[in-house]
């Protein structure tokens, strides 16, 4: 899934300083899960900002609140033709790509993002995530026993671990494991190793050009969500 | 053209010693220079350091030009943290152009133990990628398959950590670098002869010349300070008790000591085929050192 964290409350104090309406827009998917943009996120929010208005005493936004069950599906959008009206902005809790969806939904419409999108990951531990997916394109875990030295390893090395791995963690971070010591024990385990052993080229940049498309390979007629039939 | 000077010598049975400068930060390279003067007839070749520890400095390949200029032999270190490999075969190509032709492939720090934090990271390729690169240049091919224009041929090495605490996974890629192409390796600071021994027992079988990275450390402070923040370095607790025994003001003299010892010892006992000395900031003791190793200042340059 997609994670992220809420900006900070002044961040969002700023950005909304030219709208008077404000509609804070949670995400049910992705951004509920990492508590980042849930329904109980716009509730938190919500609230943050009246306290913080009251405190401050000289602004005159008004807040409302929704949680679509997804922000970055134009179908999820339409529920949102009546309400966007009455209100001056959207402050999305939604990741990266809520945003742009409704900033391509609806055109005239001022769209702010509430939130920093970080990375694909999942869960560790309650209340923690981790980076696990750098999304490039050219999936090699079958080489590297299930665990992606381009998201995991500092440098994205293809071929084995840097010096600086001391203790099993990473220079760049002593706080995380090194990669390619992870690599290399689960190939040992699953006799693998050779593998590892493996010249592994400089990777291919244009297996994603950015920004990249994907096209179903599933019977067009079935997909196709084109505007001339929204 | 001929092979390098110091890659005539690497083909040589000659016990070799290399040093390394780290470049200023800023233009002003007078102290660098006065650097290459001091060790450019002490050593076999210069290493010019690229950024290391990712800090922004002076660049290795300018630092190689006033080696050259000074007329000293240079090892170009580059690493992959900065360029993609557009910008790493422009250097190349430059670098060969003004006959800086010994190359030390590395794949470089991360830019998080550095001095610009946020700065964007390269790593386009790794130091396996690095020396296969520059066999595919000398094959007169680009990168992309294109046609180079001139013959090129370069002297290249690698780095090796023989004392990292986990050596498995650093020997299959020692072995990768070794297909690839390396002819030297310059390894990671040693501090523990047995780890070297170890180490040369495995890599004896392959022909390569192993040059066993001595760093000299100034205090027992410097050297905790560096097992936690530079990477790639263990300094064993006997040497830093070592350190810590001496009295205040001559933990470098300590330190000089030590590397002397080192260096005695391996050429002695022949464990390896040189050392590469890394003074970190105190290049000037680098000729000391040598002296009480008892090693003969570089008399095939004199000649």
């Amino acid at each position: 899934m997609i994670v992220a964290e809420q900006k900070p409350l002044e961040e969002i104090r700023r950005m909304i300083i030219p709208y008077e309406r404000v509609l804070i827009l949670g995400c049910g998917t992705c951004m509920t899960v990492c508590d980042a943009g849930g329904e109980r996120e716009v509730s938190f929010l919500h609230s943050a900002l009246r306290v913080a208005q009251a405190k401050s005493g000289n602004e005159t936004h008004t807040f409302s609140e929704y949680t679509l069950k997804r922000q970055c599906d134009p179908e999820f959008l339409d529920v949102l033709d009546d309400k966007i009206d009455d209100v001056d902005t959207v402050l999305s809790l939604g990741c990266g790509i809520g945003v742009q969806a409704l900033a391509e939904r609806f055109p005239a419409l001022p769209v702010l993002p509430g939130v920093n999108t970080s990375f694909m990951g999942m869960a560790k531990e309650l209340g923690v995530w981790d980076e696990r997916c750098a999304a490039c394109g050219d999936c090699r875990l079958e080489e590297t026993a299930g665990i992606c030295p381009i998201t995991r390893c500092t440098k994205g090395i293809l071929n084995g671990p840097c010096a600086g791995t001391k203790n099993g963690k990473c220079e760049a971070n002593k706080d995380m494991d090194c990669a390619w010591v992870l690599i290399y024990k689960r190939l040992e385990r699953l006799e693998q190793l050779e593998k590892m052993r493996r010249y592994y080229p400089m990777r291919n940049f244009r297996a994603i050009p950015r920004p990249k498309r994907i096209t179903s390979k599933i019977s067009v007629d079935v997909v196709d969500v084109g505007e001339d039939n929204g | 053209m001929a092979n390098s000077l110091f890659e005539e010598k690497l083909n040589s049975n000659e016990f070799l010693v290399t040093t390394e400068i780290g470049p200023p930060k800023g233009a002003d390279v007078s102290e660098m220079v006065h650097h290459i003067d001091l060790l450019k007839d002490n050593v076999d070749a210069i290493n010019i350091t690229d950024h290391q520890s990712s800090v922004m400095r002076f660049p290795s390949l300018g630092g190689c030009l006033l080696v050259k200029e000074r007329g000293g032999e240079p090892i170009l270190q580059v690493t992959c943290r900065d360029r993609n490999r557009l910008a790493l075969q422009a250097d190349l190509l430059l670098a060969y152009s003004r006959d800086i032709c010994n190359v030390l492939c590395l794949t470089g720090d991360s830019i998080d133990v550095g001095d610009h934090k946020e700065a964007k990271p390269v790593f386009d390729a790794d130091s396996v990628q690095l020396l296969r690169m520059i066999r595919t240049m000398e094959s007169g091919k680009d990168m992309s398959g294109e046609d180079l224009k001139g013959a090129l041929k370069f002297c290249i090495g690698a780095s090796v950590h023989p004392e990292a605490d986990f050596i498995e996974p650093q020997l299959i890629k020692f072995e990768k670098k070794v297909a690839a192409g390396a002819q030297f390796f310059q390894t990671q600071g040693i501090f523990d002869l047995a780890s070297l021994r170890r180490f040369m027992q495995y890599a004896s079988q392959f022909d390569v010349r192993i040059l066993a990275g001595i760093i000299v450390l100034a205090s027992a402070r410097m050297a905790r300070y560096m097992n936690d923040n530079v990477p790639g370095i263990i300094v064993s607790e006997a040497i830093i008790d070592e350190l810590a025994g001496v009295e205040k003001g001559k933990g470098l003299e300590k330190g000089i000591e030590i590397a002397a010892r080192l260096i005695k010892t391996i050429k002695e006992e022949n464990l390896c085929h040189g050392v590469h000395i890394m003074a970190v900031g105190n290049e000037r003791i680098v000729p000391e050192i040598l002296e009480q190793a008892k090693l003969p200042s570089m008399p095939t340059k004199a000649q």
